[in-house]
């Protein structure tokens, strides 16, 4: 069962090949036989899960189901999920339970989703490569040396380990594309203000984004359909109609036009990677689809920018994490002074307060204007290079990192070097744009990610560009051999 | 050496919204602690906030009736700073942008003169919680039930001389919220407070002194104490050859001083920036139009028809306008008289004030209403009673004895106006009296009113006082 996508496995349980329970059971047999090689759960939901399902199975013998109703899946542990642990990573919050659920998980619960558990990620969304979180590095499936990419890692690697049928993550600066390409899996971060951000803890207010890790395009579609849409509760959320991304899936691609970045073909791109993603560059023009070169004359200041912008964000948005109301509280503090110093200096981790006090800096009097305004100014002209580009083509197609899945602790003590394996996928984030990452191929038998960027709100022209793709190849179809 | 005083204040004034300015918790005062705080208001992780266009109708309607100028668009931004009541380390407010603009409004000093104080702007921000120090052995406890109501901070430009213009100012705007049912006004339950900037300067100097920031004063009379406090304080620092610093303090009530919290050196910097939750507010010309529309009669220009509907004078006129329960209240007695205007507004000026100020009532308790003013003032206007025993009338229906009419009926207070009766009364005064009369005859006036009183003793005080003068100038004068 667990090398069928959702699409397959929703067409299993209304066959009535298996029941839900079964099917969840068999996954949190699988979580439980394979998870300890890859850290992916922070919290296995076993008792939630199983409930739910039977709850489904009721709801599948009635013959109502939603594409989703049943199907278990995996919550990235940014998402408040009530009365369940709700980390984020970070030792901040291993005592925090919830009080109420986020508006992701209620719509994924209304559509029939099975909570599997609540998967690993870098502390607070901060990294990419997993390694920041206090419950420990997640592995890559691939190989169990490397990292799965972050802050999303747990997710992408269960998926990839095919522990779980799909999961969710959330997205900053690329923290579902990226380690969905260096895992192998499909992850698509939908426009800003597609999905609710309610009870997602925040990272960088203006940037963050959640959206699906799956095994396929198809897949991503089923699950956005479910998880998007206007929410009173966020302000920020926007009220478009969700249409069912499934339905235009189909539509013949011939004849799209593709713009080609050659910012994001310079000598930063690994050699391997550049092959694999010119290869699936050349599976489109087979489609009838026109590559067409653009410019993006302002990617080199997306890495700049995002480093001060969403650092900024960060220090205003933990400064709720003091110690008073819920969360980590060191032993007896001294006084008030002591309570937040050392609440907050032994609460979180090296990467958290190193962005705490960048941005901490960037929004200081004095420093406001050269660093925070500048950023914003930066990344108004950065979204305009990509509003010039869509008025000449339909989807922008490059790599999605530059490299493939790197060793663990490889980058760990080069903090620049790691901001950069972001440098593909920022951009998108800056500019509010919707992103998706498809497997396309290996570069040392490690997966390499296509990234495909769509216009506002047009996540249905990349999924339909991403599922055309995937019906002609079968790089999304690869499990690891440990894990078939 | 002549020093001259440069005020300022910061008046926060909780808006009347039955929401939270960014969660749907109720704002009622007085709720067991804690149970009116929701999950956005305790800064739960991933929680939003949502804006009550509630409080944004409110503050449009302050801004137009100080004639400000309305943004149409204005940003809520972050003031960061680290405090336990204070739920997700940082406050909303309104920093670059704030809704309000510049405008105006006048204020009385002395009944007759008026002088304009400016007002700088005025921002939607929320509240804070509370820190309960006491009950709480060793340890603070926090509340946070106030967390989140919507606050109007009204800032004024430094253009008050004197604590005494402050407080007017304060008075005037305390009113303004009232007549616009914005804020209740509650001082006691922390609904309007202020600080207050305070700075001294020679008299002539254009430079503005070093001001020290007076934090947090819930009442007129603590407002005018500490303003002036303070100014006696940086007088002698300068006089002495020292230097006032800029700094916050606090007033203390019970010793009448101010002492320093933190001095600017010691400042947050709140490094404020654009909440990237909350989109900007953008209003269109339509909506604050529509909010012009339904603006109620402002205090100044009930006062202006006081005077001219009313024939009342610019001091009584500006004393009825004063809050908007005792404008309508005394509006309500015009009508009940009869139109009798200025008898109405001296009896509630007169009478009902002292009688409300005596119990510390408000108008809105008093146990005289409208109608039994009015028509206690009817039987003033029609000699029923004279106003000597209106007051007899009036303590009766304070003490919930009745109506007017029934009093004077049950009690016997009609006025005497039988000009025979009086006159028979008067002679016999007049004949038991003889010695005074030789005196008032030879020349000592002041005895007429010796023979008034007389008269009115007789009577109980029910003879008419017209008659009984005319009457008595008539015999004592042959």
């Amino acid at each position: 069962m667990h090398n069928k996508t959702i699409a397959e496995l929703s067409t299993g349980l209304k066959d009535k090949q298996f029941s839900s329970e079964e099917l969840t059971r068999h996954f949190l047999d699988r979580v439980k036989r394979l998870d300890h090689k890859l850290n992916c759960f922070i919290t296995l939901t076993e008792d939630v899960a199983l409930e739910q399902a039977k709850r489904s199975d009721k709801i599948l013998q009635n013959g109502d189901a939603h594409p989703l109703t049943g199907i278990p899946v995996a919550q990235k542990d940014i998402f408040c999920t009530k009365n369940i642990k709700t980390s984020c990573g970070s030792k901040m919050l291993d005592n925090f339970y919830s009080p109420y659920d986020a508006t992701v998980i209620e719509k994924m619960s209304d559509a029939g989703a099975v909570l599997l558990g609540k998967t690993n990620m870098d502390e607070f969304a901060m990294g990419s490569s997993n390694e920041t979180s206090f419950y420990g590095p997640v592995k890559n499936p691939w190989d169990l040396h490397t990292v799965p990419g972050g802050s999303s890692g747990g997710s992408a690697a269960a998926v990839a380990a095919r522990i779980a049928p799909a999961a969710t993550g959330t997205d900053t600066g690329g923290s579902i594309r990226q380690p969905a390409a260096l895992c192998g899996v499909t992850g698509l971060k939908p426009t800003y203000g597609r999905v609710s951000r309610y009870g997602m803890i925040a990272f960088a207010s203006s940037l963050d984004q959640a959206g699906p890790l799956t095994q396929s395009a198809e897949d991503a579609a089923i699950i956005l359909s479910a998880m998007a849409g206007f929410d009173t509760r966020d302000s920020t959320s926007t009220d478009i109609a969700v249409p069912d991304y499934t339905s235009t899936l189909a539509n013949n691609i011939s004849g799209l036009k593709i713009g080609i970045p050659k910012e994001y073909f310079s000598n930063a791109l690994e050699s391997g990677v550049q092959s694999a993603v010119q290869d699936a560059l050349k599976e489109y023009e087979k489609l009838g689809a026109k590559l067409i070169d653009i410019e993006l004359p302002n990617s080199g200041l997306s890495v700049p920018t995002y480093y001060v912008v969403a650092p900024a964000e960060c220090s205003s948005n933990l400064s709720r994490f003091d110690g008073v109301r819920y969360g980590y509280r060191c032993d007896n503090p001294a006084n008030l002074e002591d309570l937040y110093k050392r609440s907050r200096g032994e609460g979180f981790g090296q990467e958290v307060k190193r962005r705490i006090m960048i941005g901490t800096y960037a929004l200081s009097a004095g420093y406001y204007d050269a660093y925070y305004l500048k950023a914003q100014r930066l990344r108004r002209l950065i979204s305009n290079d990509f509003s010039a580009a869509f008025k000449k083509v339909d989807v922008i197609m490059g790599p999605t990192t530059p490299t493939t899945a790197f060793k663990i602790g490889e980058k760990t003590n080069d903090p620049i070097t790691m901001y950069l394996s972001d440098v593909y996928t920022i951009a998108v984030n800056l500019a509010g744009l919707p992103g998706i990452s498809i497997p396309a191929g290996f570069s040392d038998n490690k997966p390499v990610g296509l990234q495909l960027i769509g216009n506002y709100f047009e996540e249905a022209k990349i999924l339909n560009a991403a599922h055309q793709y995937q019906l002609v190849t079968n790089w999304h179809r690869q499990i690891p051999d440990a894990f078939s | 050496m002549q020093w001259e005083s440069v005020i300022g204040l910061e008046i926060h004034t909780q808006l009347a919204t039955r929401s939270k300015i960014f969660s749907g918790a109720s704002t009622v005062y007085g709720a067991e602690a804690n149970t009116q705080a929701c999950v956005v208001d305790l800064g739960m992780p991933g929680t939003l906030p949502v804006l009550n266009t509630e409080a944004v109708r409110m503050a449009v309607k302050f801004g137009l009736a100080i004639g400000a100028h309305i943004a149409p668009r204005s940003i809520f931004a972050r003031k960061n700073y680290f405090y336990p009541d204070l739920p997700k380390g940082y406050q909303i407010s309104q920093m670059e942008l704030p809704i309000v603009g510049k405008g105006q409004i006048d204020i009385e000093l002395d009944g007759e003169q008026t002088k304009t104080i400016g007002i700088t702007r005025a921002h939607l921000e929320e509240d804070a919680g509370k820190s309960l120090h006491e009950d709480f052995h060793g340890m603070s406890g926090i509340d946070l039930n106030r967390a989140g109501t919507p606050l109007l901070e009204i800032v004024s430009e430094p253009d008050m001389r004197s604590a005494t213009e402050a407080v007017a100012y304060m008075r005037k705007i305390h009113s303004l919220v009232q007549y616009l049912e914005i804020c209740d006004g509650n001082m006691q339950e922390g609904s309007f407070r202020c600080d207050a900037n305070v700075s001294i300067r020679r008299k002539g100097q254009k430079k503005l002194g070093t001001r020290a920031e007076l934090k947090n004063i819930n009442s007129f009379r603590f407002v005018e104490r500490a303003i002036n406090y303070e100014i006696e304080r940086q007088i002698d620092i300068l006089e002495g050859g020292g230097k006032v610093i800029q700094e916050t303090r606090l007033y203390d009530s019970d010793n009448n001083t101010t002492r320093a919290m933190r001095s600017k050196e010691e400042a947050n910097d709140y490094r404020y920036f654009p909440d990237p939750d909350l989109l900007p507010v953008d209003l269109e010309e339509a909506y604050i139009d529509q909010i012009k529309q339904t603006l109620p009669e402002l205090p100044n220009e009930k006062k202006k028809r006081f005077i001219s509907d009313f024939g009342l004078s610019a001091y009584d006129a500006s004393t009825l306008t004063s809050s908007k329960p005792m404008a309508d209240y005394y509006e309500a007695v015009v009508k009940a008289s009869g139109n009798e205007a200025k008898l109405s507004a001296n009896w509630v000026i007169g009478e009902l004030s002292g009688a409300l100020n005596k119990a510390n009532l408000n108008i809105k308790d008093t146990s005289v209403n409208e109608k039994m003013l009015g028509g206690m003032i009817k039987r003033i206007a029609d000699n029923t009673i004279s106003g000597k025993i209106a007051k007899q009338v009036f303590e009766a229906m304070w003490n919930n004895e009745g109506e007017a009419d029934a009093i004077i009926e049950s009690k016997g207070l009609k006025q005497v106006t039988d000009s025979g009766a009086i006159e028979k009364i008067i002679d016999d005064i007049i004949a038991a009296n003889p010695t005074q009369l030789e005196q008032y005859r030879t020349g000592k006036d002041k005895l007429f009113s010796f023979f008034v009183g007389q008269t009115m003793k007789q009577t109980q005080g029910k003879a008419n006082p017209k008659q009984v003068n005319d009457i008595l100038k008539k015999k004592l004068n042959p």
